[in-house]
């Protein structure tokens, strides 16, 4: 038992020191691409952190989005900017910090006042604090899912999944409103990746409907099968795929909404007949909470791909 | 007493790096990675302190958070990431003008 303990301690010990010195090393490194790559390896290793502090759901997540997708974006901006800085012949990874010196003095001196004072506020908590984790075991029964993080996603705080999922349109209505990603003309994509992509989407799909049906009963839901789902489309779209015009036209804006819309429209219900927001009467939350999470990993997952769609804005004129 | 506080501390000490580069940092893409950095960091704080509960499950109400946090910050960063290839189309550079040295 001692040797386990020890063990684990020395397990969590080297991987926090670990986070440390990537995100150091992520910040600090010269070469963007380089910054990049170890931002991505922070992200996995988030990952295992996460699933040492028992929450395997936010892995799943951290896995797809954190390491993943927002490594993919950073990579096809960095991608647009080095082309068009090789035109222009700018250097791009010398970056002398043009910040004076004693602003650089100030914050050596700043940032470890904030640290201690952020750690002495951590320590002073108490060691035992059960939250509202007795209040969600109790009502468990009466959500319609099993898997806490799910019932409070979906039914407790179901309004805070409602506004995230308009938060995630209404960026996107922004990244479309700029003109959306940039034209990038590189060669086109390889036979290997072709082929290989064209194999591993239906996967992607397949583990996304897996995720969201077992996200009731054990980790898994809308967010982790959204990103699994994201992650097939911006394969896709990385990999030169193009869509038709009139797909853009209506599927893809119809499946845009479909997750907010739901999201509205059985609010309005259960305000009418319930009383309150998304309060689902109990024989149907079960159901309720399947349907909804259903069009919210449509949502999330379309939305999060059209996050890299090329010039969306000529595909909308086209017609 | 269990792997909480320890966790929670990294937290801290990420989010103060990711401070730290944000403020030095010209390149407005290394700026975007280290409020990326500072984003974890919290989630980190969130998660570690919902584990204070012992032999039981841990607080499921944080996790719901940061997981509703993490596609926020992306959808975000996306936002971000074409607003700076804005900006580098228009004036030729990654950094914002520094309107004190004018």
């Amino acid at each position: 038992m001692e040797a386990i303990t020890l063990l684990k301690w020395t397990f969590d010990t080297v991987l926090g020191l670990g986070l440390l010195w990537l995100a150091w090393r992520a910040l600090t490194s010269t070469d963007l691409f380089q910054a990049i790559i170890l931002f991505v390896s922070f992200g996995l290793l988030m990952t295992l952190a996460w699933v040492r502090l028992d929450a395997p759901d936010i892995a799943l997540a951290e896995a797809a989005i954190g390491a993943g997708l927002t490594g993919a974006l950073l990579l096809s901006t960095l991608a647009r900017l080095q082309t068009a800085e090789v035109e222009n012949t700018l250097p791009q990874s010398v970056q002398p910090s043009s910040k004076p010196q004693l602003v650089h003095w100030l914050l050596i001196i700043i940032i470890p006042l904030l640290l201690a004072g952020l750690g002495y506020a951590i320590l002073d908590l108490p060691p035992y604090f059960e939250g509202l984790s007795g209040a969600v075991a109790a009502n468990l029964d009466a959500s319609g899912a099993n898997n806490p993080v799910t019932a409070v996603l979906l039914n407790f705080r179901g309004y805070d999944t409602m506004l995230e999922i308009i938060v995630l349109l209404m960026a996107l209505l922004g990244a479309w409103s700029l003109g959306g990603m940039p034209p990038y003309t590189d060669k086109p994509a390889g036979a290997v990746l072709d082929t290989f992509s064209r194999f591993l989407v239906p996967v992607f799909i397949l583990v996304g409907a897996y995720l969201l049906w077992i996200g009731t009963s054990a980790p898994g839901g809308a967010f982790q099968a959204g990103s699994v789902l994201g992650a097939a489309a911006v394969l896709l779209i990385l990999s030169d795929w193009r869509l038709r015009p009139t797909f853009i036209q209506r599927t893809l804006k119809l499946a845009l909404i479909s997750g907010s819309s739901a999201f509205i429209t059985i609010g309005l219900l259960t305000t009418l007949y319930e009383g309150q927001l998304l309060a689902y009467p109990a024989t149907y939350a079960g159901i309720l909470i399947l349907f909804l999470e259903s069009l919210a990993t449509i949502s999330i997952g379309v939305t999060l791909g059209a996050l890299f769609l090329r010039e969306p804005v000529k595909y909308m004129e086209s017609q | 007493m269990n792997n909480a506080f320890l966790f929670a501390l990294v937290g801290v000490g990420i989010f103060s790096l990711g401070l730290y580069a944000l403020i030095m940092h010209d390149h407005l893409l290394r700026k975007i990675l280290a409020v990326n950095i500072m984003g974890s960091g919290v989630f980190l704080v969130l998660v570690a302190l919902a584990k204070r509960t012992g032999d039981a499950l841990p607080d499921p109400v944080p996790h719901a958070m940061v997981l509703t946090g993490i596609v926020v910050a992306v959808s975000a960063t996306a936002l971000a990431l074409i607003l700076l290839l804005k900006v580098f189309a228009k004036s030729g550079q990654a950094t914002l003008p520094d309107r004190c040295k004018e």
